[in-house]
Parts: structure tokens; C-alpha cells; sequence
């Protein structure tokens, strides 16, 4: 399989010296879903924001491509990273069209406007991501869950290898969570690896791929979702009394918190 | 719906009708424009002829054709100095002003996300009338005046912009509130080189000058910022597509590969550059800059690669009427800044009465 993105001693530290997280290490392949999950503040978003160069590490480095990540200008990044925000506050209602098209900005020289093929493609997302009937309504008007497939339709429309996807669920009604989790299976299958954060276990059980654990201390822990996530690392991580039972109705195992 | 990854045999069919949807808009998009620029044609014609000198517009066409066809002439020499030498030159600054005020208040809501603000009321119009009104009180001709503008200007948006950066606070309030400190500190210092000002001279021309006129302005005032005001202008529609993008904000613009520090710093230069140079044609106008990217949305809605190039016409053709009836409505010139400020107050409030802003 093909590497797409390698983190290799990775740490960040504010200005402050506080650290963040530290000695992290994992490599993204093709079609590969990786699940971030660890408690609120053990800077699950931050590690988003490193990989994304948006922050820049204080120790290791970020390869991508075979490629390092501070070397490369904001159009490459942007061709091999998609992005999807957990939340997104739009000041103007401009059409969900307008909005996914915007995801072909890397393609489009600075002088110029998105052209009919980028408008092809952006059809074909919108299209993908079943919300064509949506597609003139202003980004404004239309629910959570539907911005959200917008939102993953410009990061489609974007041809990134990897779409990293900040809490995808969490804005999210019970059956919309299921449906997102299909969806990023889905994804995987078209090609895209999923870097992704989630505060629920179950679904980087169900996503049946690697998560990495990020606890308090800043280490992250990676492995296979079956082997890495554990009654004792849950219950260390989230402080809480976790078990995990198999029940064969679902066909998985599910994380079950005593109070 | 949520049923995702459909069948494409679904898919064909409605793309198709998705299609004719967008070149339906597309079509729409440039019959607006086409109008627009029909319209302002119109309205110019339109304000040659209206005057304290009456004039037919037959008259009109002949006099501005008379240099370039040879055309016989019916004509007094009065009546071309009224067209030629006043109203055309006064015509093209209102044309100017407008469309620049319109322009750069379009740029400045799409790349502060904000869509309260707008040249004066970011306090750049005040800014750049400072760095004039300083620049008349040394004496200096019209480079050192554009300039002093331009640079008076940046000062003022910089500084808007530092305030919310220093309070850590990006909402739409704090940097209206900003914009607010800024213009009323560059008012008082208005007021305080009025003070310094000579009261024979000097007082009359900044006092009237700040309420906005193009009453006095000479052909060599314009063509002094024509190229400036050109090609800010063009380099503001050319990238006009990028601003929606900054418009979605800093970590997401850079995130779809944007050079934002670039294109922001780009787009802020030449909006600024209209508002000094409007500025230095006629002074301050309030109003124009806000309420007309408004109305362009309400017309072809938020795309900024369609309210930016209809923001001219539109910014244009309304100055174009306010200017005329300025000089027109009285005997006396009414500044511009009161009857911009009597139609645009109004159509503020019923535009955001319209759209029921939702404002954070």
C-alpha cells in the first residue's frame, strides 16, 4: 500500500511550554481510516491543525508524499488534504454550488473562475453525496447534517488522497452518526484515506480500521481498532468505568460506561 | 436523502437538469450586468442634459460625437463648454466615486466577513480624508494628495483590523465597533486641522470638501486618479472569485490551498486605493459603500463573482442620480453626504429588514 502521509515524532507545545501531545508516530496508507479518540482537551483538534500545517510542530516532522509538510505552499497541501470542519459558520448564503466549488480553488489559477468542468465535477459530488435537490438553496438554509455533506462534497470535489474530518459526528442526531459512518466507509472505498476525530468509541469500532488513543499526557497509542481499544485503556483514558461486550444482534463489540 | 453514493443512473438525469440550472443562473447573471451597464449609459446620457442650462439629448450625442465624427455644428460654444468642459468631467467623477465606494465596500465585506462594513464606516473614507486634508494644508499637488490618502487609508483599516486582533474577538460588532474608534478619532482630527486651518481659505473647502461634493472637480482631477483607480478596480474584479473563498474565513481558506495573507493584502491595498482616491475626487460619502453591495446581493445573490462587477454599475449609476440631483434640486449644491445619507439610512434599514440578517 501506498503512504500517503507518515508523522514522525511529532510534538507541539504552546508558547507557554505547556506540551500538547508528544512522540507521536503513525503512518496513513490508502483507503485507510484512521480514528483519533481521547478526552475533551488532550488536543485531538490541535493534532488536526499540525497535519494541516496550519500549526507547525515544535519537534518531529510530517511527510507527505515522501514529501516534508513545512516545505510544501498551501496549494499542494491542499491538493493531497481535503478538510471538513466540524462546524462551519457561514456569514453569506451563498448556494451550495457556490460553496462546493470552492473546494476546486487549488485547481483554479488566481485569475480565474471556476470553469464548466469544475462545475461538472462539483454536479458529481453534490450529486454523491445525495443532496442535489439542495444544490441551488443558499449553504445558509439548509440543516446540519445537510451542511455537512456539503462540506464533505468540497473536500471530494478538492481530489485530496487523505480527507481529515474534525468530529464528524458530533453535531450530529443518532441515526445522522450511523449514516456519516457509512458514508466515511464508503469514502474509504473510493479511494480517500480518513484521518478523523470522534469523541465515541463505537465508531472507530464500527469504522473497523486503526484509531489512535490520545490520553491527557499527550501520547498517542495506535493499532487496530479490535486490539487498541480495550476495557483498560477506555476506563484510563475517559476516567470512567468502561466494558465492552459483544452482542452478536449488531454483530460488534460496543463500549458500555457504568455511572 | 442521506442514502449516499447513489446509483448513477439517478444521478445522469438530474445532473443534467443541474446543468440547465446553472447556465439558467449564468444567463441571468449577464443579463443583469448587461442591463446595469444599459442602465448607467442611460442615466449618463440622462444627467448631461439636466442642469440650471437645459439641453436637448440629441444635442448631447452630437456635442460628445462632434470630436470624433465630423459632425456639423448646430451648436453654441456655450452649450459645449456646459457638456465638455462641467458636466461630463463632474459626470465621470460621480461615476468614479460610486462605483469605487461600491466596489471596495463589497471587497471589504467579503475578506472581513462582515457585511456591516464598508469604507466609512471602517473609517477609511475619514482616514484617507485626513491624509488629503493634510496634504492640502502643506501645499502639496495631486500625487502628494493621492498618496497621503492611500496612505492615511491603510493606517485606518490597520488599524480597525488590530483592535478585534488585540481584544481577541472576531465577531461583526467588535470591528464595527473598531471601525467606529477609528473614523471618530480621524473625524476629530478633521476637526482639529479645520481648527489649524485657514479661515479664509482653507476652513470653506474642508468643511464642504468633508461632507462630500464634486461640485468644483476639474478634468485634471480625474484623470490624476483614473489609473490608479483602473487598475485597482480590475485587479479587484480579476481575483473577485478568491474573495468568496476568504470570505469562509482564514483556516479554511488556507485549508482549499489559498494564499490568504497574499490575496487578502492584495484585495485590502486596492480597496483602499478606490476609497482614497474617491476620497481625494470628492471627499467623504458616507452610505454608498454599504448599501450598495447589499442591494447587488439582493439582485444576483451572495456570489461575489457576481455582486463585484454589478457593485460598479450599480455603485456607479446611483451616485450618478445622487450628483444630479445635488446640483440639480436647488439653486444652491446640496452636498452629496446628505442626500446619500437621506436615501441610504432608509434603505439600510428595509435591507436588513429584506434579508433578516442573522448577525453573530
Amino acid at each position: 500500500m501506498n503512504v500517503l502521509m507518515k508523522v514522525k515524532n511529532a510534538g507541539f507545545s504552546y508558547l507557554d511550554g505547556h506540551e500538547v501531545f508528544g512522540n507521536v508516530n503513525f503512518t496513513i496508507e490508502e483507503g485507510q481510516i484512521f480514528s483519533i479518540i481521547g478526552p475533551n482537551g488532550a488536543g485531538k483538534s490541535t493534532l488536526l491543525n499540525c497535519i494541516t500545517n496550519l500549526l507547525q510542530l515544535n519537534t518531529g516532522e510530517i511527510f507527505i508524499d515522501g514529501k516534508l509538510i513545512k516545505e510544501l505552499d498551501r496549494k499542494t497541501i491542499a491538493k493531497n488534504i481535503g478538510y471538513v470542519p466540524q462546524t462551519h459558520n457561514a456569514t453569506y448564503g451563498y448556494s451550495v454550488r457556490d460553496f462546493v466549488v470552492m473546494g476546486r480553488a487549488p485547481y483554479i489559477s488566481i485569475y480565474r473562475m471556476p470553469s464548466n468542468e469544475d462545475f461538472v465535477k462539483t454536479n458529481a459530488a453534490i450529486e454523491s453525496m445525495g443532496i442535489a435537490h439542495l444544490a441551488d438553496r443558499p449553504y445558509t438554509d439548509i440543516s446540519g447534517g445537510e451542511r455537512q455533506q456539503a462540506m464533505i462534497a468540497r473536500a471530494i470535489v478538492q481530489e485530496p488522497k487523505i480527507i481529515i474530518m474534525d468530529e464528524p459526528t458530533s453535531a450530529l442526531d443518532f441515526g445522522n452518526q450511523l449514516k456519516t459512518i457509512r458514508m466515511i466507509k464508503d469514502l474509504s472505498k473510493r479511494g480517500f484515506a480518513i484521518i478523523m476525530t470522534t469523541h465515541n468509541p463505537d465508531h472507530a469500532i464500527m469504522l473497523e480500521d486503526t484509531v489512535g488513543v490520545l490520553d491527557r499526557s499527550g501520547h498517542l497509542t495506535v493499532g487496530l481498532s479490535k486490539d487498541a481499544i480495550t476495557e483498560e485503556m477506555l476506563s484510563s483514558v475517559y476516567q470512567i468505568d468502561v466494558k465492552i461486550e459483544h452482542v452478536e444482534k449488531v454483530g460488534r463489540n460496543v463500549c458500555i460506561a457504568k455511572l | 436523502m442521506w442514502d449516499v453514493i447513489r446509483g448513477s443512473e439517478v444521478g445522469m438525469n438530474s445532473n443534467k437538469s443541474v446543468e440547465l440550472v446553472r447556465m439558467a443562473n449564468d444567463k441571468r447573471r449577464c443579463r443583469v450586468l448587461v442591463l446595469m451597464i444599459i442602465l448607467t449609459l442611460v442615466l449618463s446620457l440622462v444627467s448631461l442634459c439636466l442642469g440650471r442650462y437645459s439641453l436637448s439629448l440629441e444635442d448631447i450625442i452630437r456635442i460628445l460625437l462632434s470630436p470624433i465624427f465630423p459632425i456639423e455644428r448646430t451648436w453654441t460654444d456655450i452649450m459645449e463648454n456646459v457638456v465638455l468642459k462641467v458636466r461630463l468631467p463632474r459626470m465621470i467623477a460621480a461615476l468614479l466615486v460610486g462605483a469605487a465606494l461600491s466596489l471596495s465596500g463589497a471587497t471589504y465585506q467579503g475578506i472581513f466577513k462582515n457585511p456591516l462594513v464598508s469604507p466609512d464606516l471602517l473609517g477609511v473614507s475619514s482616514g484617507s480624508c485626513v491624509g488629503a486634508a493634510l496634504a492640502i494644508l502643506m501645499g502639496l499637488g495631486h500625487i502628494g494628495i493621492q498618496l497621503f490618502a492611500l496612505a492615511f487609508g491603510l493606517v485606518a483599516v490597520f488599524i480597525a483590523t488590530a483592535i478585534p486582533k488585540l481584544m481577541r474577538n472576531s465577531s461583526s460588532l467588535m470591528l464595527v465597533l473598531s471601525g467606529v474608534i477609528v473614523s471618530g478619532f480621524m473625524i476629530s482630527t478633521i476637526g482639529l486641522l479645520k481648527y489649524i486651518a485657514d479661515p479664509e481659505t482653507q476652513l470653506a473647502a474642508i468643511t464642504y470638501w468633508q461632507l462630500g461634493s464634486i461640485s468644483s472637480v476639474k478634468a485634471e482631477d480625474v484623470i490624476a486618479v483614473f489609473p490608479a483607480m483602473f487598475v485597482a478596480m480590475i485587479i479587484l474584479i480579476v481575483i473577485r472569485w478568491r474573495i468568496n473563498i476568504i470570505s469562509l474565513g482564514e483556516n479554511e481558506a488556507s485549508l482549499l490551498g489559498t494564499n490568504i495573507k497574499a490575496i487578502r493584502g492584495c484585495a485590502i491595498i486596492c480597496s483602499t486605493v478606490l476609497t482614497g482616491c474617491a476620497v481625494c475626487i470628492s471627499g467623504t460619502v458616507g452610505w454608498v459603500g454599504l448599501i450598495i453591495p447589499h442591494m447587488c446581493r439582493m439582485i444576483v445573490g451572495p456570489d461575489n463573482s457576481k455582486v463585484m462587477p454589478i457593485s460598479v454599475f450599480v455603485g456607479a449609476s446611483f451616485m450618478l442620480v445622487v450628483d444630479t440631483l445635488a446640483r440639480t434640486v436647488t439653486a444652491a449644491e446640496v452636498p452629496l453626504s446628505v442626500i446619500t445619507g437621506f436615501i441610504g439610512a432608509p434603505l439600510f434599514a428595509w435591507l436588513l429588514f429584506k434579508q433578516r440578517m442573522k448577525l453573530r
